[in-house]
């Protein structure tokens, strides 16, 4: 029997990588002004340029430098942190259908994210890191809650997980929902505006906001990558091979919470991509989360980078919410990618 | 010369040590206690067969003398080390598992999954070299698994799932090997394929094998010793000889047994003898 990885495993990385350069510049040079690929890249050194030296630039620069770049550099950290976060959740749970959506970490996020936008907005360093911050709580509330209630002695079977996820997941919505019918009408339009998920608007300083998040939550997943291999055999026998099991388990949720927290706090609530991304990968990769999580990160960014252009440019000069686009393109692939391969990869 | 002697006195002495020691083992599932002072010893390169009735606490044991479960009271020692001091790394690098009924739901190849073998012996971030990609086809070679290595663990049958397993608790270099009624769900042939490997590898390798044994005859066929275990207690201790007998079964199982010889390789089977609605009658 030949594999679908047998053919894709080495060339994967290489595509990943170019695919992710090609959309990057054409994500930057899409929109209401429309660039060719030299300048878009002449003006991000430009910009990089004008940072370090203190030099003015041309108004065309400034729209990628201060405008595009930003918002097209968080989408990118989005889409990772997401598919991070799916691969993650997959593998210490042993199941196909965990990611942030199902879990309720998401809906944990926005609620932390949700109270941050209650807060008054001056106290002291939280001003700004607020959101972010509470969303990280709400999300390691949400999955210890979850996995709390799908917990039988100390396995999470399937049925149980994607239960408790729902019921979670809804009775923070409601509170979100109920949060947002009494809260000030100045505060509720913001709001709004950041659920609905996408990208528009933001700038360099939401991607400094996340960028501490995202790069601890990373750090530890990639640590314990192999760790989470082994996972995928089950506690016991991961136990087996020296794995301080309870120990990975607990870091590798707290990691996945804070990319989880840092795609909400960044994006909103986006379906799909933590779910679709990583099963993608496994079909090429196998389940190997030393290969399976770099990659997860450059196709994760390179999909959102590419949606959020797309919602820029479907129905310009609007805009329109990225979770609509994720859920539209991811759902049909996914459900392709299943029959297509269904007798030898829909497994972790 | 010297050197030579004083390694030999070294090497009689570790065969003649016990490797493992469980001395006054108790553990307790709430109210009910399923494990009472057990107290045994298994010898470096020992054959251990475990066997009891069901719920007599066999795999508990194996769990507790694995570091999976914490005892209630009392001690298992490794080598001398006490296990609940020792890192589960550690313990790693000197015992492997097989489970009495591997979950087989991940796409690993056969060959990626031998190698997670070599887990606990390597460093974080180390990738494997030339010495666990040796060890890893030899564990593959030896469970004759080697022709399989390319596909997915998912699609091959119940016989070969074992002997993969099989292969990566052997890639994990084990002083001592745990059995958890390895062989109750296979064919004939697959058991005593499986019993032969083993048993092969105990006698070229001085592999120290604990195994709980469902099958009585197959467990005095293969095991040097037995330790039989009988609501929570150690019933009775020794080599096959002594302890495999006739009344010992019996008073085991609550059964009347007969006691028969192979008439090819010699040993003991023992065979219940039937109820009265058995159809053939002399």
């Amino acid at each position: 029997m030949r594999l679908l990885r047998d053919k894709w495993q080495v060339i994967t990385m290489p595509v990943l990588l170019v695919l992710f350069l090609i959309t990057g510049v054409l994500s930057l040079g899409t929109g209401a002004v429309e660039f060719n690929a030299g300048e878009v890249v002449r003006a991000v050194i430009a910009g990089l340029n004008g940072q370090m030296r203190g030099l003015e630039i041309t108004p065309r620069e400034t729209i990628i430098f201060y405008i595009r770049l930003p918002r097209v550099i968080l989408a990118a950290m989005t889409g990772a942190a997401l598919a991070a976060s799916g691969a993650v959740y997959q593998g210490i749970f042993r199941n196909p259908m965990a990611d942030p959506y199902v879990m309720g970490t998401s809906a944990g996020a926005s609620l932390g994210a949700t109270c941050a936008f209650m807060l008054p907005i001056n106290i002291g360093f939280l001003s700004l890191g607020s959101v972010p911050l509470l969303a990280f709580a709400g999300s390691l509330v949400a999955v210890m809650l979850v996995y709390g209630l799908a917990k039988v002695g100390d396995r999470t079977p399937v049925l149980n997980l994607l239960l408790s996820g729902m019921i979670v997941s809804s009775i923070l919505s409601a509170i979100v929902s109920l949060m947002m019918f009494v809260m000030p009408t100045g505060v509720l339009h913001g709001l709004a505006f950041w659920l609905m998920g996408g990208f528009s608007g933001r700038g360099w300083s939401n991607v400094a906001m996340i960028t501490p998040y995202f790069i601890l939550g990373l750090s530890i997943v990639l640590v314990f990558s192999r760790d989470l291999n082994a996972l995928l055999l089950g506690d016991e026998p991961a136990m087996h091979l020296g794995i301080e099991v309870s120990k990975v388990t607990k870091a590798l949720i707290v990691a996945a919470s804070l990319l989880t927290a840092c795609a909400v706090s960044s994006g909103g609530i986006i379906g799909f991509v933590g779910l679709v991304i990583p099963h993608v990968l496994r079909m090429c990769l196998g389940p190997d989360n030393r290969r399976l999580v770099p990659a997860s990160l450059i196709f994760g960014a390179t999909v959102m980078m590419a949606a959020d252009a797309l919602a820029r440019i479907v129905i310009a000069p609007q805009e329109l919410p990225v979770g609509i686009i994720t859920a539209l393109c991811g759902g049909p692939f996914f459900v392709y990618l299943l029959r297509q391969y269904k007798t030898d990869s829909y497994q972790l | 010369m010297i050197f030579i002697v004083g390694r030999m006195s070294v090497m009689s002495f570790e065969e003649n040590e016990a490797i493992i020691e469980v001395n006054d083992l108790g553990f307790s599932y709430g109210p009910s206690a399923i494990l009472k002072n057990v107290t045994f010893l298994v010898e470096a390169g020992e054959f251990l067969g475990i066997l009891g009735p069901n719920g007599s606490g066999k795999t508990t044991l194996l769990r507790c003398m694995t570091g999976t479960l914490k005892p209630s009271c009392g001690e298992v020692f490794l080598d001398g080390r006490g296990l609940s001091s020792m890192k589960r790394r550690e313990v790693a690098k000197m015992v492997s598992v097989l489970p009495q009924e591997p979950a087989t739901d991940f796409g690993f190849t056969v060959q990626e999954f031998v190698a997670m073998g070599r887990l606990p012996h390597l460093e974080r971030f180390e990738k494997e070299g030339p010495y666990d990609q040796k060890k890893t086809k030899w564990a593959m070679e030896v469970t004759n698994t080697y022709h399989l290595r390319g596909r997915l663990i998912t699609s091959l049958s119940g016989g070969e799932v074992q002997r993969v397993f099989l292969a990566k608790a052997l890639a994990q270099e084990p002083r001592i090997l745990f059995l958890d009624e390895p062989i109750a769900h296979m064919d004939m042939n697959y058991q005593v394929e499986m019993l032969d490997t083993v048993k092969r590898l105990n006698q070229e390798h001085g592999l120290t094998v604990v195994a709980i044994m469902h099958e009585a005859n197959l467990a005095a066929a293969y095991c040097d010793s037995l330790l039989l275990l009988s609501e929570g207690t150690v019933f009775d201790k020794g080599p096959i000889e002594r302890v495999f007998t006739v009344e010992n079964i019996e008073k085991l199982y609550g059964l009347d047994v007969i006691m028969l010889r192979h008439p090819v390789n010699g040993t003991g089977l023992v065979f219940p003898v039937y109820g009265e609605t058995c159809s053939a009658r002399p």
